[in-house]
This record gives structure tokens, sequence and C-alpha cells, in this order.
């Protein structure tokens, strides 16, 4: 199936609009990271160790092809300092890690960035189901997670305050693999135990959780009875079908579903506003033009598939404080067309990657 | 193309997630299955104390009727599909030819048209009505019993139909069921459903959900008691769960002790027919033979009336092999035999036949009879099970016996030896003991089988009365 971008003239106009937008946001990205005054050690090494200056060679989204993939190893493991860059030296800094489902955990060192993405991301966010100035529930996982303090500044940022759980989701990893389902099924029901006491006790109209963890906790609690609004809802993979089932029959009509696509490496894709003809998809768009997202072909990563087709999810995050070029994802979705209101290529249905041989344990998170 | 749907306590629901099986010889897809997801598996078994509610509304008289109705239903009637559409379903997507089809709905059909019998068989209990009562008497002793979950939750398979007939009667014992289909066999668990409901069960006692593996732990998991068909991995993962009813592999045998093995070539049909029949795809076929006598003689004859076995039409109503719905699940099985044969396991079947196991007949995959001589009882092919028509045929002591036979689901010996008689009888590995000449295939519905379906969903308590409750 072949999708133009071009059905609309205007949203033809800014497709290219927005392309001359990431082509300049590029350019200054990668000045300041291979500018030996501001960027960080780890992509200064690099480019001295690569033989050219991408600030010569790089004047396009399309340029960063010169970079090849990116290798997720380089992530892990210390020291971190080597990730920040000089310009933002002086500032306090955080170190995220990703899940820990594969072996050694992929870090981050940030600064704001992770305020900077909620707030763009709140902007998605209709007054209506997440009401400024209401508080929130940040039902997910605690700990060395950007989520944990994105969410309760996302909340900050509207005016509320976000209560929160204790949750270890790296203990219910070890759980499930050692066979112990009864266990994780206990670990999930104190974190509910625990939302439920804050649900009850504080005037909560919107949240945050896991696909697993909504199941669980609607499973003991009508959420819109008790006053929310809105869910937000991310971490792991959800299927058309699930997403259905969290608009019908979790949540129903009255509470809005936002389902989301992000990660530490990324930040956050917000889902388009689901329509009748598709049946459920749930399509992402990248914060554009901080990070893209591309699908690309299975067996050449250096191509893109066409629109509708299946692919690899490859990353690219472009912000002063991390600069992550084409990163392979574990995980496939369809290339998604550009719409009026992302006028840049989104993905459809992400899915774990089909090919890895290693099942991903994902537990409640 | 046709769809089934997931039934949510009888209410069909369309999922927005579907599987495909394909026919076995177009290679094209045949059906489109609703998959359930994970938490809607989880919310729907958050009301199976109101389906186990409604069945007690029924005496078990009445539902023994309407298993009787079902019966006519689910041989006869269009539940929407007509009988011969039926038959022409589960055969495209599980390779079975019609005559096989047939045979396992007779198959559930006489249980659910014996429902009394079974029952009877299942609890010997005087009266059947005492699961209505909850006590009773028996021998002028006080007896009382009591469900032990809400409903049972039930992991099929896609081998053959005739499984089916194990979980069917749970209806009658007032247990709901909570099915997860087998991916290539989702029709007779809907077909058994319709009839029951034709016959007047209230639909809202039937839980249907085609899903994944995670789905189907979910429906054991979510259950009071359950029951999986499967794999030995599969298997495996639930062995420690005293709520889960475990059917996998059989290693169903005959054994001949030196009078039965000097008279073998008597029983040469019983054995083509304990290995054979249904294309060697139930766990009650015979997998292999133990004689203390003349081994290689019996190999060789039964090699020589295996070797007639050939692929023929699906139509065919002496259709005597099924073809396998992947023809690369045909080719790995046959690899696997082939890697464990040596100097002291030989394929005679292939030999006589002179051709290899593997055969293409109109396109499709078959694997054809093995009758594998093995000189000692423990090379690894002594005691193995494939589902397809393989028997080991080994040669041992007398004293070995019953010993070196191992986990055996069904168990047929052929002698007059009282002594080997009462170790048989003596022997916790076996689970259904057929002495003289009885099929391994031959089933006896007032005996439990696998397991005993009312012990598994009942339990009994202590209970004492006195006429004049309260005075």
């Amino acid at each position: 199936m072949v999708m133009s971008t071009a059905t609309q003239p205007d949203l033809f106009a800014r497709v290219n609009a927005n392309k001359e937008r990431l082509d300049a946001h590029v350019r200054e990205i990668v000045q300041w990271h291979f500018n030996p005054e501001t960027g960080c050690p780890f992509w200064l090494n690099w480019a001295q160790e690569a033989g050219w200056d991408p600030r010569k060679e790089v004047s396009s989204y399309e340029d960063l092809a010169k970079f090849g993939n990116f290798s997720d190893d380089e992530l892990r493991g210390g020291p971190v300092r080597r990730w920040i860059p000089k310009g933002l030296a002086h500032r306090p800094a955080y170190v995220f890690e990703t899940g820990g489902s594969t072996g050694l955990p992929k870090s981050r060192v940030q600064m704001d960035d992770f305020r900077i993405d909620y707030e763009n991301f709140s902007e998605t966010l209709p007054d209506e189901s997440f009401p400024k100035g209401s508080d929130w529930l940040m039902l997910g996982p605690s700990g060395p997670r950007r989520l944990r303090l994105a969410v309760e500044h996302l909340a900050q940022h509207r005016g509320g305050i976000a209560f929160s759980v204790d949750l270890d989701p790296r203990w219910v990893i070890k759980l499930i693999k050692r066979g112990q389902l009864q266990e994780a099924e206990l670990y999930k029901q104190h974190c509910v135990d625990q939302a439920l006491t804050i649900l009850r006790s504080h005037e909560v109209k919107c949240m945050f959780t896991t696909p697993k963890l909504l199941e669980a906790l609607c499973e003991k609690i009508n959420l819109e009875k008790v006053g929310v609004k809105g869910v937000f809802c991310g971490g792991t993979e959800m299927t058309p079908q699930f997403h259905r089932f969290a608009v019908e029959e979790l949540l129903g009509p009255n509470v809005y579903f936002a389902p989301t696509y992000g990660n530490t490496l990324m930040g956050l894709a917000t889902h388009r506003a689901p329509e009748p003809k598709d049946n459920w998809a749930i399509i992402y768009y990248p914060p554009c033009p901080r990070a893209l997202l591309e699908v690309v072909d299975f067996d050449d990563a250096t191509k893109v598939v066409g629109y509708g087709e299946t692919g690899r999810v490859r990353l690219t995050t472009l912000t002063k404080e991390t600069f992550i070029p084409r990163f392979l994802e574990r995980d496939e979705c369809e290339r998604e067309a550009p719409c009026d209101q992302y006028p840049w290529d989104g993905v459809r249905n992400v899915r774990p990657f089909s090919r890895f041989q290693k099942s991903v344990v994902e537990g409640v998170y | 193309m046709l769809h089934l749907p997931i039934l949510r306590y009888g209410k069909p629901y369309r999922s927005v997630d579907v599987s495909t099986a394909i026919h076995y010889r177009t290679r094209q897809p045949y059906v489109e299955i609703s998959q359930a997801n994970v938490g809607l598996i989880r919310r729907d078994l958050l009301q199976q104390h109101e389906a186990a509610a409604i069945l007690q509304g029924f005496t078990t008289r009445e539902l023994i009727v309407m298993a009787g109705k079902a019966s006519g239903y689910f041989l006869n009637d269009d539940l929407p599909q007509s009988p011969q559409e039926f038959v022409e379903s589960v055969s495209a997507t599980t390779g079975l030819p019609w005559v096989m089809v047939r045979r396992n709905m007779d198959k559930i059909a006489g249980v659910l048209a014996s429902m009394e019998t079974v029952l009877m068989g299942l609890t010997r209990l005087p009266a059947l009505d005492m699961l209505d009562t909850g006590r009773g008497e028996m021998d002028g002793r006080a007896l009382s019993f009591f469900p032990r979950g809400n409903s049972m939750g039930v992991i099929l398979p896609s081998n053959s139909p005739g499984v089916h007939s194990l979980w069917a009667p749970a209806i009658a014992l007032k247990t709901p069921l909570i099915l997860k289909p087998g991916s290539s066999e989702p029709w007779t668990p809907y077909r058994i459903i319709q009839a029951y409901i034709k016959a007047g069960v209230p639909a809202e006692v039937f839980g249907y959900y085609p899903t994944s593996h995670a789905g189907g732990a979910e429906v054991l998991r979510g259950t009071g008691r359950g029951m999986l068909f499967g794999d030995v991995a599969a298997a495996k993962a639930w062995s420690g769960d005293p709520r889960i009813e475990i059917h996998g592999p059989g290693y169903s045998k005959i054994i001949l002790a030196d009078d039965g093995a000097a008279n073998w070539d008597k029983y040469l049909d019983l054995m083509v027919d304990s290995v054979a029949n249904n294309s060697g795809r139930s766990c009650v076929n015979c997998s292999s033979i133990w004689t203390t006598g003349n081994g290689r003689e019996l190999a060789q004859a039964l090699a020589e009336r295996l070797a007639k076995i050939k692929p023929t039409s699906e139509e065919d109503p002496h259709a005597a092999v099924a073809p396998l719905a992947n023809p690369d699940v045909a080719k790995r099985i046959s690899a696997m035999v082939d890697s464990e044969l040596d100097a002291d396991a030989e394929d005679l079947c292939a030999k006589v036949r002179g051709s290899e196991r593997v055969a293409v007949y109109e396109g499709c995959t078959y694997l054809l009879p093995s009758v594998i001589h093995v000189s000692s009882k423990e090379h690894a092919m002594a005691n193995r099970e494939f589902g397809y028509p393989h028997v080991s045929v080994v040669q041992v002591e007398p004293h070995e016996l019953p010993h070196c036979l191992g986990p055996t689901l069904v168990c047929t010996a052929l002698t007059n030896d009282t002594k080997l008689h009462q170790r048989l009888l003596a022997n916790p590995h076996i689970g259904r003991l057929n002495l003289g000449a009885i099929s391994t295939m031959k089933i006896s519905w007032d005996q439990p089988h696998e397991g005993n379906l009312f012990d598994h969903l009942y339990s009994r308590r202590a209970f004492q009365a006195v006429p004049e409750l309260v005075g």
C-alpha cells in the first residue's frame, strides 16, 4: 500500500515547511554537539576517530546517514559524564535508565529535556479531560526512571500535584524469569493497592499508568466514579484490541484515553485522535524536530519503507542535551503518512520486533 | 472469509486482533479467528460466579436431558454450520480426512448422548440427584460434595477433535466452561457450545476465548479448575499446580508376555488399530509395543501391514492417514526420527515401503507410518510419541515388565499371567489398564479417562446432620 503525503495542497506545503525547519534544527544540534566548546566528550572523541567533521558535512536530516546506525551498547555503563555537553556542564544533571529488561540498562543524562518533552506533550492533552489545576496519580515505575519525574513535572506544569507509588519493575522481571508468576501477580496487586488508597483518599482527576496496571486497577475500581477524567497510558506495547478494550470497557465514554509511545531515549510520541477508519489502530507522531521516528526495511536499515508498509522503528534524538542519530529500536510498526496535526512521518501499531529470537520480559511495566 | 468470534459468556464479540488458520491443501487463509486480549479474559473471569449460579439453577437430570438433545444437534443440525460444512472445516485446518472427523463427531455425540452413564461412571454415586442437593447417603453413610471452583478453564489442542469429549461432561456437572480453542481446530468446541445452547443450556455459561499463550495462561490462572492439553513443555509449565489436570503425550502401550508373544499374530489387527486409528494423532494411540518374545517377527509383520497405508483424498471413506497442516512440521518430525535411528533402532516400515516417511500427495505432506524395531529398552526410540502412526517394538525380559514402561496413559496387556496382572494393577504409572484384546483406542465412557472429571471438579466434605436441625 502506498499513500501519498500530498493529498491536500496545504498539507504538502506544511510538510515541506516542516522539512526546512527540521534541517535547520539538525544543523543547529550538530553544530552544538561537535563544537569543542559545547559538545560532549563522547561525540567529540567520536568525530576525532571518525576523521570527519559533522559540522561541515551535515546540513540536512538526510545527511545524518553519514553516521550509520547508532549502537545502543554505547549507552550502557559508565562513565555517564561522557554524555554531558560542555555547554551544559554547569547545569544540575539527572541520570535516567531504561528498563533493564535486556541486561545492563542504557543511561541518558538530562538536565531539562524531560521537562521540555512533557511540556510539549501537555499541549496535546485536552483540558476538559486533563483539567488544569487538578491532581494526578502516577501509577508507573519509580526509581531511576525518567517517567517518574516527567509525569510529576507534567502535573506541576498543568498546575497540579502528582501522587505516586513505589513500583520496581526490575523486581517483577526477576520474578517472571524465575517462574514465580504468583509472586509477580501479588506484587502487581501491591502496586494497585497503593493506587486505590490514593484514589479513594484524594481528589485525583488525571493519571498515568501502563496497560497492564490499567487493567488490574479497573478490576478493582470504576475510574469514572472516583472522578478520573483522563488517563495517559504508555510504557509497553498497546495493540489495537487493547485500545478498543480500554476505551469501551475499562474506561467508558467519559474518561479520555491518551495512548503514548515513548522511552527514555526518545521522549514521548503522542497519538493522533482516533478515527473510525483506523479500526482502533494506534497512530503515534514523534515530537519533531526534537525526535524523529522512521520505519526502515528489516533487511536493509538504510532504506525507509513506503507508507503503510511494515518495518523496524529507527529513532533519532536531536536535542542540545542528547544527540542519538539513527538508533534501531526493538520495535516494528507500519509507516504512517503526515497529517494536518503532525506534518511529518508517524508510526502505526508499534509492537515488539518480531525477528528478535530472545523474548523480552516486560513485567508490569 | 469465515470468521469465528470470541464468546463472552455466550455473547459473540468480534475482536480487532485476529489470527488466520490456513487450508492445509491450498495454503490459503481459510478462517479468521477473533483473538481475545489478556485483559478482556481477566475482566470476564470476574463474572465466573454468576455463570456458576446459573447452572446451579438446573437439576442434573435436566442437564443430562439437554446433553442428550445436544448430541443430536451436534451431529445433525446447522449450528450455524451444517454437519458437512463442519466436517470440511475441521478437515481444512487440521488435515484430518472427513471419515476421521466424522468418527470423532460420533465419539463426542456418544458422550453427550450417554451423559447419565458417563456421570454414573465418574461419580459412582447411587443417585445423581446428590449433585443437586449436595448431600446424600451411600450404604447408610452420609456423603456431601462441593464444587471446587466456579468454572473450568480448558486449553485445547489442535490435533484431533476427539479430546473434546473429555471436558464436555462438565456442563452436566454444573461447571461453566472457559475454553481456549487450538489455533487450527477452533471448530469443535464452538460447535459443542452451539449444540448445548440449542438444547437449552444458557449461553452465559460458556466462554470461548481464542487467544495467545499469555491469554491461555490467564484462563488457567483465573479459573478455579483447569485442564491443559499440550506437549511436554506446556505440561511441565503447569505440572506443579494441583488445580490443573494435565493431558500431555500418552505413551500408550501394548504389552505381550510369554503367552501373548507366542501368539502375537492373533493380535495384529488390534495392534494396527491401536497404532494407526485416527492417523496416530491421539494420546490413546499405541506408540510402543513391549514383548517378551518374537519381537523382530512381530515388528516385521506390523510393518508390512502399516506400509500399506497410503495417502488418499480427504473424501475417501477409507482414508487412513492425515496430512499435516504444516509441511515443515512433517519434515522436522521425520528428521527427528531419523536422527535417532541407528544399528539398534531400524524403521522396518520404511524398508518394506521402499520410500521415504515424508510423502507428498496432491500437494499435501504426509508422515507415513513407521515401525521401529528397537533392540534395547534403554534406546532413545524405545518410548517415543510423535503424533502420526509411529510405533516402537521392544523386546524385554519378563521380569522387566511393567517397571520398564514408565508413564503410560493406556496399557493393553495380552497375557493370562495373573502375577503380571497384579503387578500391572499395582503400577501407579498406568492410567487405564485393558486386560485382554482391547484396542488402546477403545474408551469405555463409564470409566474415568485421564483423571476423573468429577474428582477434578468436586471435593468431598465431612458431613453430619440430625433429623431435627433446630429444636
